[in-house]
């Protein structure tokens, strides 16, 4: 492998190792921060409780999220340099917006909130959950909003042989962007939600603490059929982004070879990437493929034999992560859809059989979602900006293979280890359970200091 | 041409903030397993840090965005050829953050044991790197039309090592008086005598760097064209002299905040000789990456001037506050109370 193979492959590694913790920490800190508006409001002492037990497991992970992100941020400029040279003017800047307003923020309240207990009032005390809530979601927005910017670039022009910004507002309000926010960030929320009706459902068929656990789940239930279906919908209309300013990667994710008119939605597809055709496809949907790409059922849909095979995205990879993510969008929609129910009408725990499948399915959102973000990445190769920049020339001068390679094993190594410490920590805390005792909690007072 | 000079200054002001409140965390981690005497005072060191490491380190990854954005090209070049050394101090910080997190999550020796190492290492060495990387910016990268022809080793030259030692002293002292001033009783006497102590130290290599730095760097040269600035210098001279001073008066808080001025002088004393390069070269000044040729666009600069003007103040408001809801000593007390989570 090259400097620009490992390169990749060390990028993929540690986003893809940051994107286990963000997610939870993104749907987790609302959920956290609504049981605790609950205390507030109702004073009900259960809520405070439930504040405490999934701010624990939030926290855990929280930990993780922050440290690995940090990893990110450098490695534009260790692994990329090519790549920061010429986007920096564009790319940089909401990097360091996204630092300046939303990681200060989330940094300095999680401090409030964790150690703040006795030292403010109730209301600042919940108040800080929430501003952490919205500054992790506030941080989301500027990465996804760079990362729209790599996919579909806005509001630039190249001179001084580099890309420069000549439209701020342009890149703030990229509509690839914000839909990729909008996915994304919801996409965050279901694994937050799958996490808490999870572990939710091991308390439920251990009975133990059981009305803690019923109320935890109905909330992560109705939590989880908004965001899945938030999902779904913005992703349809992200898809349709996709096919309007990426028609390889759209061409690759429903490995489509021929431009055609009229295009049906095979339901099975095997394709032979060395043939370009599909060996097998089938039962079809006459005309649905143009009505989700353009929403018109004549619409023409570029297939990948319209590009030289050197600008296409691997086709397989791209194709069958898409399928199985939204499989697994489709599975995890009923999977809420019962949960709903169930948790509505009190009869959880009559279905021991449902709740054994809940927690086996925590890992399922996680799965999604990172199948989600190879159909990004892989499916904008050979770009690193899209039509602007290829990966090959993003790539560092000064670093050799020895270099890369030994930082790749330096990340596995350290990062498989956090791995362990994480799952570890989580499944220990989450097995416990919450203190049974409310007196012993401490409860949000402010004391004189 | 102007918003260069602004990020020029808002780039000192971001690293020299960032020393000044990560050098505290840096030196209690550095002295988190020799200072103390027993596992209820480990917990008490953790505990001074634990409401402000986070946001301290955040100030790091904002002058990382802040260069990448108002001067990707050097950015771009620091980061690479700088790659194995980025990588020691990325790894040390992520162990120091997991260590400071984990350690106090469960009550078993091995498992504190563990994360007491990494507390020290990933304190000592970022504290270390740092140091050594900015001496290094100090006397240039060996950098021509070819590239960069320097590599781990030879960062560690004389003049990176004594840098990087100027660095750990300072942070070691700094630490010590924030112990002393965040905690109660033996520990803070202790940690008082411990500041008095590293302070010659420090001292010591504070006069050798202002030595060497005649020899090995050109850092001088402004100040001799305007030496109305050697009034920053002086004014590191005077807060390190003040340490001693106020420490000597029983003022641990005083010796602390001058400690906090030392170390922005430092910065800036350093910074202020590099102007207008960010990195020179040291074998052709024809490749020295400069805030004039390393920069974004105008517009570029212009829009992120205006959110640094708006947000840095907002930041360092609720920051301020967040130091006062957090002001008092952390005692045993404190910790007992807080053990309900």
């Amino acid at each position: 492998m090259d400097v620009v193979d490992l390169s990749r492959l060390q990028f993929a590694l540690t986003s893809m190792f940051h994107w286990i913790f963000v997610p939870l920490t993104l749907g987790l800190s609302l959920v956290t921060a609504y049981m605790e508006t609950l205390y507030v409001t109702s004073g009900d002492e259960m809520y405070l409780r439930m504040t405490k037990f999934w701010g624990k497991l939030f926290l855990i992970n929280f930990a993780l999220g922050i440290v690995t992100g940090i990893t990110l941020e450098f490695q534009f400029g260790m692994n990329w340099a090519e790549y920061s040279k010429y986007v920096g003017d564009i790319f940089g800047a909401p990097l360091a917006v996204e630092a300046t307003l939303a990681f200060f923020l989330e940094s300095v309240f999680i401090g409030v909130w964790i150690f703040g207990w006795n030292k403010i009032s109730k209301k600042t005390h919940a108040a800080s959950i929430w501003l952490v809530a919205f500054a992790t979601n506030l941080s989301a927005l500027w990465i996804l909003l760079a990362n729209g910017w790599m996919q579909h670039p806005v509001g630039y022009v190249l001179r001084n042989n580099r890309a420069e910004m000549v439209d701020f507002g342009a890149m703030l309000t990229n509509p690839y962007g914000w839909l990729k926010f909008g996915h994304t960030l919801t996409s965050g929320y279901m694994v937050a939600a799958f996490f808490v009706m999870g572990v939710s459902a091991y308390h439920l068929l251990k009975k133990s603490q059981t009305e803690f656990f019923r109320r935890s789940f109905r909330i992560a239930a109705v939590f989880g059929l908004l965001s899945t279906i938030a999902v779904a919908g913005i992703g349809d209309f992200h898809t349709a982004e996709v096919a309007k300013t990426q028609p390889t990667k759209f061409a690759a994710m429903e490995s489509l070879w021929e431009t055609q008119k009229n295009v049906g939605f095979n339901l099975f597809i095997i394709p032979d990437t060395e043939k370009e055709c599909n060996l097998i496809e089938g039962p079809c949907v006459p005309n649905m493929l143009s009505y989700l790409a353009f929403h018109t059922a004549d619409a023409e849909i570029k297939g990948l034999k319209a590009f030289p095979r050197e600008e296409r995205p691997p086709v397989l990879p791209t194709f069958l992560s898409f399928r199985i993510m939204v499989g697994l969008g489709f599975v995890m929609l009923l999977m809420t859809i019962v949960a709903v129910v169930y948790s509505k009408r009190g009869t959880l725990e009559l279905h021991p059989l449902f709740l054994k499948i809940m927690l086996f399915s925590i890992p399922l959102p996680y799965v999604a979602g990172q199948l989600g973000w190879i159909v990004a990445e892989v499916g904008r190769q050979p770009w690193i900006v899209y039509g602007v920049l290829k990966t090959t020339h993003a790539v560092s001068q000064s670093i050799s293979t020895l270099q890369v390679y030994a930082s790749l094993i330096g990340f596995t190594l350290l990062y498989g280890g956090l791995g362990v410490v994480d799952i570890y920590l989580l499944s220990k805390f989450a097995k416990k359970g919450p203190d049974n005792d409310t007196s012993s909690l401490l409860k949000p007072v402010k004391e004189e200091i | 041409m102007e918003f260069q000079v602004t990020w020029f200054v808002l780039w000192a002001v971001l690293w020299a903030v960032y020393f000044m409140l990560d050098g505290f965390v840096l030196g209690t981690g550095m002295l988190h397993h020799f200072l103390t005497r027993n596992d209820q005072e480990k917990k008490i060191l953790i505990r001074t840090v634990g409401p402000v490491w986070d946001g301290n380190e955040v100030w790091l990854v904002t002058a990382g965005g802040a260069t990448f954005a108002a001067f990707p090209t050097t950015y771009a070049l620091m980061f690479s050829y700088l790659y194995s050394a980025l990588l020691l101090l990325l790894f040390s910080l992520i162990i120091r953050g997991v260590s400071l997190e984990f350690r106090g999550k469960i009550e078993n020796d091995g498992w504190k044991k563990t994360w007491d190492i990494g507390i020290f290492i990933g304190s000592a060495l970022p504290a270390l790197l740092l140091g050594v990387a900015f001496g290094n910016i100090f006397s240039g990268f060996p950098m021509d039309a070819a590239g960069y022809h320097g590599s781990l080793l030879s960062l560690l030259n004389p003049y990176g090592l004594l840098t990087g030692a100027l660095f750990v002293l300072m942070f070691l002292t700094h630490g010590s008086l924030y112990i002393s001033v965040k905690t109660e009783g033996e520990l803070s006497d202790r940690s008082t005598t411990l500041a008095g102590k590293m302070w010659f130290a420090e001292l010591a290599v504070a006069v050798l760097f202002l030595v060497a730095t005649a020899f090995f760097t050109k850092l001088y040269d402004n100040y001799l064209s305007a030496p109305l600035l050697l009034i920053v210098p002086l004014l590191a001279v005077a807060a390190l002299l003040g340490i001693k001073l106020f420490l000597a008066k029983g003022s641990p808080l005083m010796a602390f905040s001058s400690s906090c001025v030392t170390i922005v002088m430092v910065v800036f004393t350093g910074v202020i000789g590099l102007f207008p390069n960010l990195i020179p070269s040291s074998t052709d000044t024809a490749y020295s990456l400069t805030i004039f040729n390393s920069s974004s666009s105008t517009y570029t600069l212009k829009i992120m001037t205006i959110v640094a003007l708006v947000f840095v103040p907002i930041v360092i408001a609720y920051k301020i506050w967040v130091y006062r809801i957090f002001r008092s000593r952390v005692t045993d007390d404190v910790l007992k109370k807080e053990a309900a989570y």
